[in-house]
């Protein structure tokens, strides 16, 4: 990042450009984020894309991408045994702290890749293997390029695939002179979401007003604490419930955080997931479309 | 009998149908695996009757007895170890605890201390069993304490699992070695684009499974038809009800002011055991 502030500042010493990063993200999962940040995608000007939720992503459902580029993702390895060479010691079984080990047979879900019982095998019958987590795409959208990927089923690393995505995204911004990076987070608070959150400029968790949805957006909040990044707040489906809205702004406003946004439910919102496009394009009249095109300007203004 | 509910995307309704089905039955533990953002217990209301610390092992360096040569640093798949010019640096968040770097070094310099990763809290909501965890925040990595929370399984109870959104490593411990799943939809695009990655990692661990369609009547008939074509059961559908979503909002289980539903989670579950036969 910072190698990067420099260079275009040499290029242009009087305007030193720099690409500001946003998250979106939530705590619980299903408030919203991926519509929210659809609409962010029809709004910016000269933004990247991406979907840091590798493992369930759905913004390509919206955006439609076209992949220009395919990058296999190979993070992780598991243990292989070679039953020929195997003397059946079972000193892999007793090392392996993950229960990967029985009779002789490695179960890859649980294997985690660690290479101890390479280590312990007495006879070198046990060697680690490559193994192709995902993929990660670079794609053309009608809104901008994006940064994308997808996890295979049930695996692991999603965060170092996330650190993937958004590294081509900084890449191809750097490239295409794009002021903005905007990236669609998973639900959470693990490995993924602090892949997703660390460094970025702002994190703006969108919240529905559930008890559930309280309670993870304050874990969230306190993520993004954690790391330093500062946070804003939008409340989604705001009238499901008016007292726990009230409840959301209270709990804001006396943490000092702002509430950048409070969007009514509709089903106009489902209806243009239906149709996949982002709901600012399929009803831009709507009162959704009107209140996310209010958000956006308040945290451009706060952002850039 | 373990049941698993699970979806893929967030927000479908997991926990609401883990919650209503764990409130219909008799002889239940519910152990909720969501520890990033556990919710069960905002319905629940279980009352907390023991917290226990989780851990983790992470290396400690004796900087004694450390000679710098690299052997751990090298030897870790997981990055967790640094070695700097007159220090080897640990990178806890990163360490997987294997042990392997204590094997390697050739001088013994490497012990192990525990690192507190979250809390699993149990307690009992009426006659519900439960416990949940909770992973401290900032902790990367959630599956040491999912594996934790699936430890205090009680086996000859209807023991209902809470599973964590997505479909990475963290819904495949919690779903491991479940004899059902449960997953729960809703009617929309993306419902359906994630429902089609969940089912292909239970296909790939042998996990029977069934799908429950959540506000039913929104979004379209894709879901139904992919079910249909995929030969897989639909167990129930919830209505889109304001009604429903108003209670959840507050925090209040659907069957226990709606209690004709609980004896459709009995034949749900009756259903379940019927196939698993």
């Amino acid at each position: 990042m910072e190698k990067q502030v420099s260079g275009n500042a040499k290029n242009n010493p009087k305007v030193p450009k720099m690409t500001k990063e946003m998250t979106i993200l939530s705590g619980k999962g299903g408030t919203g984020k991926t519509s929210v940040t659809a609409c962010f995608a029809v709004l910016a000007k000269n933004a990247v894309l991406t979907d840091c939720d590798v493992d369930a992503p759905d913004l390509h459902l919206l955006l439609k991408p076209k992949i220009m580029e395919t990058q296999e993702f190979k993070a992780s390895r598991v243990a292989v045994i070679d039953s020929d060479t195997c003397v059946q010691c079972k000193k892999c079984e007793e090392h392996c702290r993950f229960g990967a080990i029985a009779n002789q047979v490695v179960d890859p879900i649980l294997c985690e890749g660690c290479g101890v019982c390479v280590y312990v095998c007495p006879v070198a019958a046990i060697k680690l293997e490559k193994r192709v987590s995902g993929q990660a795409f670079i794609s053309k959208t009608k809104y901008g390029l994006m940064s994308h990927a997808l996890l295979n089923p049930g695996e692991e690393n999603s965060g170092k695939l996330v650190a993937l995505v958004r590294k081509n995204a900084k890449k191809i911004a750097e490239k295409n002179n794009c002021d903005l990076i905007i990236n669609d987070g998973p639900p959470g608070i693990g490995c993924p979401v602090i892949a997703s959150v660390g460094g970025v400029d702002v994190g703006i968790i969108v919240v529905e007003p559930t008890l559930s949805g309280i309670h993870d957006m304050k874990r969230a909040l306190e993520l993004l604490g954690y790391f330093k990044i500062p946070a804003l707040v939008c409340v989604n489906k705001h009238n499901l419930n008016e007292q726990n809205t009230s409840d959301i702004v209270e709990f804001c406003e006396a943490n000092n955080v702002e509430v950048v946004g409070k969007i009514p439910f509709d089903s106009i919102v489902t209806k243009a997931m239906v149709e996949g496009k982002p709901v600012i394009e399929y009803a831009p009249d709507s009162k959704v479309s009107q209140e996310i095109k209010k958000m956006y300007k308040k945290i451009h203004t706060v952002i850039l | 009998m373990i049941t698993t509910v699970a979806s893929g995307k967030g927000g479908t309704g997991k926990t609401t149908v883990a919650v209503n089905l764990a409130l219909s039955l008799e002889n239940v533990q519910l152990l909720d695996c969501d520890v990033e953002e556990p919710n069960s217990h905002i319905l629940l209301h279980p009352k907390i009757t023991q917290t226990k610390p989780v851990y983790s092992n992470v290396p400690v360096i004796s900087e004694d007895l450390c000679i710098h040569c690299g052997k751990c640093a090298e030897f870790c798949e997981f990055n967790a170890l640094f070695i700097a010019p007159k220090a080897t640096m640990v990178f806890p968040e990163l360490c997987h605890s294997c042990g392997g770097c204590m094997l390697v070094c050739p001088k013994d310099a490497i012990t192990e201390k525990q690192r507190q990763i979250g809390v699993i809290k149990s307690g009992k909501a009426n006659k519900i069993e439960t416990s949940y965890g909770e992973l401290n925040v900032g902790e990367a990595m959630a599956v040491p304490l999912i594996k934790a929370v699936k430890n205090e399984m009680k086996p000859n109870k209807n023991v209902i699992l809470d599973a964590p959104p997505g479909t990475a490593c963290s819904l495949v411990s919690s779903v491991h070695r479940t004899d059902y799943c449960i997953l729960v939809t809703e009617p929309t695009p993306f419902g359906l684009h994630d429902l089609k990655i969940t089912v292909q990692v239970l296909k790939d661990l042998k996990v029977p499974m069934g799908v429950v369609i959540n506000r039913a009547g929104l979004g379209d008939r894709k879901v139904y038809d992919y079910c249909k074509k995929e030969n897989i059961p639909i167990l129930m559908e919830i209505p889109f009800s304001k009604e429903i979503a108003e209670l959840y909002s507050r925090g209040v289980p659907f069957v226990t002011k709606m209690p004709e539903w609980k004896n459709r989670f009995q034949e749900m579950l009756k259903t379940i055991q019927r196939c698993q036969k």
